[in-house]
């Protein structure tokens, strides 16, 4: 159902890098569970709505009131790089 | 009071017990704390040192301890989802329902172990190691709450949070042999646990017994600034009495205990409580849930779609695990090759697929017009039955590395709590007997917000039903 | 998001061949990004950035910490309602948030929240250009590139800023209806006058509160079919819009009538060399994995809502117009400038309430004539910033009304006001500016001015009229233009028995 240049596509979407064995195993697990979920292909569900909040809440808005901001140390003590108090990155325009 | 008769306590009898004057809180707690240390089943994946200095001891839950599963932020506790890629992460806030349970006086002990991100239904997806199953330690607890059941049955903790999706509190319980709520979706905060899958995720206590169960629940529930889905609970969470069940109706959807795949001793041991109902005083009827049968399909649809999305900020920038490239998309790439587990990437994968172009309305559309089905036909069942109740998990605790092998029959463990989770009902797992030695869940549900009608039917269900969990206490190789 | 305004995606190709085309017309649609001024950011309670050190207006929300969630600022949809109101939307009494899935170092959660097929508002118009929807989104960090880094060996880097992540966007897109560089800008004024008059955003194209995108392309004049569009992104400026647009479309011109044709991409212009290239050539084609964001309920627009938002509208630009015309008797063009660049409409009012002797309509269409004079003379887009008050502009064309100042007289006046500011009556007392008028004081320089050119006056008594301006332009000179060109040309006439 899967193949692998299928799940080497879906795999660049989601920025994965996979082993090239694991694309081929992908593609087997894949397969065998979205040929399970095929079953829902089957139903008639023209009219049923979708639904993708359980719960519908009243406007649950917030109030524009100024809330305290971590301090710059706290935001970037987690982060793998840092530079001139920001977070840093490859450029995405090298390579 | 010696440590056997301290963990002999449920979280209820301590809190008693020290109101009285007959324990302290401070030596529950460093009797626990340490029995946590020496954990061997590996439920924990971090172990407080010492007594955190703010412990609210004159709070109503008059400072027991807590286990709390991985996921949950803890501010200067590791809070990693189970995952390499967030190996080490500190996170500087606290959830709000674990902060609620520490204001009300819950101390926390450790973190417990689970399936990376929320993903697998035996703890076996763990990038910190399996859990085992107290009850014996060649099988798994279950998943993904699996350290946090695990520790509530071996007496390494009084009680523990864990979260749900799609039965990962409600199957764990049950393959460890404790009692696992999972509330109506929105009934507690969502804020500051590691999402899985948002419109599904809840969090609820994994108890000895009911009462604890509703005694945890009753101080987690509530609206949040933080989160715009919390809506609370119309109704204050009561202690449970109820010891008949005179007048409920029962309701066993014949889609879900009909099918193959449930084990035989689960199955007898399913009847045998159904006739413990009867004998309380409850009417037992069949029930039909047509959709039922596509629910898991929805569902493993649904889930991975928004895991797929949830996942994406784990991308080497801001926190976290970083695989050092000279490109950015090397650098994502790479990271998120190192650092997530082949389940997470098997969902991510999936998830990706039915939101990608062209498949949406095949998959995710449709997967929602599925939950819609199904949310009608439990409100259907619900207008002629009280409660609906079908085994927990259609098997017991099963070898560690028995499924392994092959996703999809590890998935099919979720077919009996996915149908709540996906209507965003509330479901109790109790234990309601042994199977080959091992515990077997019952499972009740209920309309959204019904969590005092099914802890009532619960706490008198386990009342009549006796179920001893001591064996798996007493069978840790935990001993001071 | 990407082109919903457009009714094609232009796939097509384009159309027309290229030798019998004798002239193409763009079909130009905006995508408008705006800033709002809120407080706090869209989905946290972070305060808004405005040149603060970078990383210290976060928060988990913002920075997209594991387990943070967001929570839509009331104010933004207030805002968002406005926006709507003011260009005839359909205000949706449910909407939704969408997650819009990609990766950028800039969007921390690797989505950004936006709206996606059920947007706060669907359709309206504003001026001759349709709306197609304006919905709200969170608006991205900033990323600074800089150069090699030690940390990333051997590769050119960039720091993130999450300070402005997350402020409030409303983004506005149009249907194609926009035919040209000019109307663009044109019309782009416009809209910022109106959202400027809302209050709903500080409107600086240079600080980036205003961003536009345009959607081009260009079908041969008398065809319907929309030809391949490209996307130019992220102008900031009135004058780079116009100048990018109508590069693109010298660009899609060149191509198409070389028998070429033009490719579906995302452009960028660059105002320094005029250059276009084209972004994001390297990656493939996106794929966004929309989905409605399982974190935030719908929005539910209530009566109350409803009520603030129009209660809290203030006098929008086309209503000004109407009003600048039809009661204060201005001509079209007046009408129009005044109430579409509202710094001149403020101006233009506060001199009118100023001027206690300019009765509209009589008053106002000089006082509008002026107020042009005035901004032809100040080196800056609202003339509130000069040197010249409303009030003394009130008093200059009250003295021009009432003959004490010529036309002449009041230009010089007005020199003086731009460049030193003051009164003018006492510039024209201490100048000497004022109108020389009447028989008595006109006579005699008109006498003067026919013995100094005989020839001219013979003509005249002829009847030849042809060269009175040589008599007037001496007269003028001779009182430094204090004169009125008719009433000299009348006394010309009297003294020569006419
Ligand atoms: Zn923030």
């Amino acid at each position: 159902m899967l193949d692998r240049s299928e799940v080497l596509h879906v795999a660049r979407l989601a920025r994965l890098r996979l082993d090239d064995e694991e694309v081929d195993r992908m593609a087997g697990e894949l397969s065998s569970i979205l040929g399970h979920i095929a079953a829902i292909a089957a139903l008639d569900l023209d009219d049923v709505p979708p639904t993708s909040h359980v719960v519908e809440v009243e406007s649950a808005l917030r109030a524009d009131e100024p809330g305290p901001c971590l301090d710059r140390d706290v935001a970037l003590a987690q982060a793998p790089a840092v530079q001139d108090g920001g977070f840093l990155v490859p450029s995405p325009q090298a390579g | 009071m010696d440590v056997q008769e301290i963990i002999g306590l449920t979280a209820a009898q301590a809190i008693a017990a020290i109101e009285r004057g007959d324990l302290d809180a401070v030596e529950l707690f460093s009797a626990y704390r340490r029995r946590a240390e020496e954990d061997e089943l590996g439920a924990f994946t971090w172990v407080a040192e010492h007594l955190p200095a703010d412990m609210h001891a004159d709070g109503p839950l008059r400072g027991v301890p807590l286990a709390v599963k991985d996921l949950f932020c803890t501010a200067g506790i590791p809070s990693q989802s189970g995952s390499k890629i967030l190996e080490g992460y500190l996170p500087p806030y606290t959830a709000t329902s674990v902060a609620r349970l520490e204001h009300a006086g819950a101390t926390i002990v450790g973190k417990t172990n689970q399936d990376e991100f929320a993903m697998g239904s035996s703890n076996e997806n763990s990038a910190f190691g399996p859990v085992l199953n107290p009850w014996d330690r060649t099988r798994v607890p279950g998943g993904s709450s699996g350290g946090s059941a695990a520790a509530v049955a071996a007496g390494l903790a009084p009680w523990a949070l864990g979260t749900d999706t799609g039965g990962s509190i409600r199957q764990p319980a049950a393959l460890c042999g404790i009692v696992g709520l999972k509330p109506t979706y929105g009934t507690v905060s969502r804020y500051g646990m590691i999402a899985f899958a948002s419109s599904l995720d809840q969090a609820g206590p994994l108890t000895r017994d009911v009462t604890d169960a509703a005694l945890l629940y009753r101080h987690m529930v509530g609206t949040d600034p933080n989160d715009a889905t919390a809506v609370g609970h119309p109704e204050e969470i009561r202690l449970p009495t109820a010891e008949r069940l005179d007048g409920l109706r029962l309701g066993v959807p014949t889609e879900l205990t009909s099918g193959e795949g449930l084990e035989p001793g689960v199955l007898a041991a399913f009847e045998a409580t159904l006739e413990t109902a009867r004998g309380l005083g409850a009417t037992i009827e069949e029930c039909s849930l047509h959709s039922a049968p596509h629910a898991l399909s929805a569902y493993y649809v649904i889930a991975p779609a928004e895991a797929s999305s949830n996942l994406a900020r784990f991308d080497g920038v801001r926190y976290g695990l970083r695989r050092e490239a000279d490109d950015l998309v090397s650098m994502y790439t790479g990271t998120r090759h190192d650092g997530f587990g082949a389940e997470v990437k098997r969902r991510i994968l999936i998830g990706t697929y039915a939101l990608s172009s062209g498949y949406y309305d095949a998959y995710y559309g449709r997967a929602q017009r599925v939950r819609t089905l199904i949310a009608r036909e439990f409100a259907s069942v619900f207008e002629r039955c009280d409660l609906v109740v079908t085994p927990t998990s259609p098997g017991v605790a099963f070898e560690l590395g028995a499924k392994t092998a092959d996703p999809l029959a590890m998935y099919l463990n979720d077919s009996f709590t996915v149908p709540m989770s996906l209507a965003g009902i509330p479901a109790i797992s109790i234990p309601c007997g042994l199977s080959e030695d091992l515990p077997v869940g019952f499972q009740l549900a209920g309309p959204a917000f019904s969590e005092n009608r099914i802890l009532d039917a619960a706490h008198a269900l386990e009342r009549a039903i006796g179920f001893d969990g001591s064996p798996a206490r007493t069978r840790t190789g935990a001993t001071s | 998001m990407n082109g919903g305004g457009m009714p094609s995606d232009g796939t097509e190709r384009g159309a027309g061949g290229p030798a019998e085309v004798a002239s193409y017309e763009p079909v130009i649609g905006l995508e408008i990004h705006v800033q709002l001024r809120t407080r706090t950011k869209m989905f946290c309670s972070c305060p808004l950035s405005f040149g603060e050190p970078p990383n210290t207006h976060t928060c988990p929300v913002c920075l997209g910490l594991p387990g943070s969630l967001p929570v839509a600022n009331a104010e933004a949809i207030h805002y968002g309602l406005m926006i709507g109101l003011a260009v005839g939307s359909e205000l949706a009494p449910r909407s939704i948030f969408h997650r819009k899935n990609y990766f950028y170092p800039d969007l921390p959660k690797g989505y950004q929240i936006s709206q996606y097929d059920e947007p706060l508002c669907s359709g309206g118009r504003l001026g001759e250009v349709r709306i197609h929807r304006v919905h709200l989104e969170e608006d991205a960090a900033k990323l600074t590139h800089v150069g090699s880094s030690g940390r990333i060996h051997g590769s050119d880097a960039s720091v993130v800023d999450f300070n402005r992540g997350g402020t409030p966007l409303a983004e506005i897109v149009t249907e194609p209806d926009v035919r040209s560089a000019e109307q663009a800008s044109e019309w782009l004024r416009l809209l910022r006058t109106t959202l400027r008059q809302l209050g709903v955003s500080d409107v600086n194209m240079e600080e980036g509160s205003l961003r536009c995108d345009a959607n081009i392309s260009i079908r041969p004049v008398g065809t319907t079919q929309l030809g391949t569009k490209t996307e130019l992104k992220n102008m900031n400026s009135f004058r780079f819009i116009e100048r990018g647009i109508r590069a693109e479309v010298a660009r899609q011109e060149a191509l198409l009538r070389a028998g070429e044709t033009v490719t579906q991409e995302t452009l960028h212009f660059d105002p320094r060399t005029e250059a276009i290239t084209s972004l994001r050539s390297k990656e493939e084609a996106h794929d966004y994995r929309y989905f409605p964001e399982p974190d935030l309920p719908p929005v539910r627009i209530t009566n109350e809502m409803l009520h603030r938002a129009r209660t809290a509208m203030p006098e929008l630009p086309a209503a000004r117009e109407t009003r600048f015309a039809s009661v204060l008797g201005l001509n079209v063009e007046s009408a129009r400038l005044l109430s579409w660049r509202a710094e001149l409409g403020d101006y233009f009012e506060a001199a009118l309430d100023a001027g206690a002797s300019m009765h509209p309509p009589a008053g106002a269409q000089p006082l509008a004539n002026w107020i042009s004079e005035l901004t032809a003379r100040h080196d800056g887009d609202d003339p509130a910033d000069s040197k010249v008050t409303p009030q003394a502009l009130a008093t200059l064309v009250g003295l021009v009304g009432s003959k004490k100042l010529t036309q002449g007289g009041a230009k010089q006046v007005l020199d003086r006001l731009v460049a030193e500011g003051g009164d003018p009556a006492a510039i024209v007392d201490a100048e000497s500016l004022g109108a020389v008028g009447g028989a008595d004081e006109l006579a005699p320089v008109v006498r003067a001015a026919l013995e100094a050119n005989p020839d001219v006056a013979a003509k005249l008594r002829d009847g030849d009229m042809k060269p009175i301006g040589v008599i007037v332009g001496y007269v003028m000179k001779e009182t430094r233009g204090r004169a009125d060109g008719g009433e000299v040309t009348a006394i010309v006439r009297a003294e020569l028995g006419l």
